[in-house]
């Protein structure tokens, strides 16, 4: 399973410069234009993780995950998820750099290659900040009421995580 | 909302701190804290515009039309109350493409005109039809082919493999939007 993500990478970056190649677009300077976007964003979000890196180190600090975890592995092991990243499944919805930064804080303690890690990652890669996309595109348009969808999304976030800790248990425990 | 988890985080890790006796690795940790944000902004940095640069090809060279239009006889059976050649369905599959390829900048401005043109013709006014439901659970549980953060994250923490999640990550991710899709559709049927 581990081949599959290294094939990607450079067969992704390598077709996709090709194609630009084939329809005569200009790769270098769209590559470029596309890299500084990406700094741009990075740089916008970077007072966001300035902020919530150092909660959640202090929230390291104190112990807090230490209390929480102990607190929260029966319920954990008995669905399967290591107790670890379950702060990072229920921070997940609401702030993508508040995931973000506890994901660098798990990846930092338990190695980003060990269950843990790769499970974390897992979590924090397959769902989105459903609160934010729900409040933006409803509010954009002046819905209050939005019907079902944050319950049918958020159960969805749920078992989401689920299948993100039996995933990464079945391929790679 | 934010304000208050913030806020609530700083909180609870000195009520913490103080009740086990760490006030002084607290104290340490804030200085840390902001230091290693930094560092990781720098860390990312080469990852992440590599990605954006690279999905800006795929953009420039017209690839995402080519998977707009592979999207779109899905599309219009999950979002059947418009026309697959209408405005609105042509911004909901331009914006779920951008998702794809982690276009990040271009898929929020896309993914509000997609409102915007549901809401003209949505019969309900005061709330969402279930196309425009459909559509924001689809935005909830998006679909990246490379999630960019995710291995710079990896990269930054000294990962061995930072893309050997990428199959786990597109697994959970396929099962949590069938999810989502069948939960609104259920609820919807109950009439949510």
């Amino acid at each position: 399973m581990n081949q599959i993500g290294i094939y990607v990478v450079p067969s992704v970056i390598v077709l996709t410069v090709l194609y630009g190649i084939i329809r005569k677009t200009d790769v270098f300077a769209a590559f470029t234009e596309g890299a500084k976007e990406g700094i741009f964003s990075l740089l916008s979000i970077a007072p966001s993780l300035i902020g919530l890196v150092t909660a959640v180190s202090m929230l390291e600090a104190s112990g807090f995950f230490e209390v929480l975890t102990a607190f929260l592995q029966p319920v954990c092991t008995a669905v399967g998820i290591p107790a670890q990243v379950l702060p990072l499944g229920l921070m997940r919805p609401v702030t993508g750099s508040g995931s973000f930064a506890m994901l660098h804080s798990i990846l930092e303690r338990y190695g980003a290659d060990s269950l843990i890690g790769q499970t974390a990652s897992v979590m924090a890669g397959s769902t989105e900040t459903t609160f934010y996309a729900i409040t933006v595109y409803f509010g954009s348009v002046g819905l209050k009421n939005t019907r079902c969808t944050v319950p049918a999304a958020l159960t969805a976030d749920m078992l989401g995580m689920l299948f993100a800790a039996w995933c990464v248990r079945m391929f790679s425990g | 909302m934010l304000g208050y988890i913030w806020a609530g985080m700083m909180a609870v890790s000195f009520l913490c701190a103080w009740m086990t006796g760490r006030m002084e690795t607290l104290s340490q940790s804030v200085l840390d804290g902001a230091d290693k944000a930094v560092q990781l902004v720098i860390a990312m940095a080469g990852v992440m515009c590599l990605w954006t640069g690279v999905m800006k090809i795929a953009d420039k060279a017209g690839l995402t039309t080519v998977v707009s239009k592979m999207m779109a006889p899905v599309l219009s059976r999950l979002m059947p109350d418009y026309d697959r050649d209408s405005p609105a369905m042509r911004a909901v599959s331009a914006n779920l493409t951008a998702n794809l390829l982690g276009l990040g900048n271009a898929a929020t401005p896309l993914g509000l005109a997609a409102m915007r043109e549901m809401q003209k013709t949505n019969r309900l006014k005061a709330a969402p039809n279930n196309s425009m439901v459909m559509f924001v659970v689809l935005n909830t549980a998006s679909l990246q082919i490379i999630p960019t953060t995710i291995a710079a994250l990896r990269q930054a923490a000294g990962s061995v493999q930072p893309y050997a999640v990428l199959p786990y990550i597109w697994m959970t991710s396929v099962l949590t939007l069938a999810a989502g899709i069948l939960l609104a559709k259920l609820m919807m049927r109950v009439g949510a």
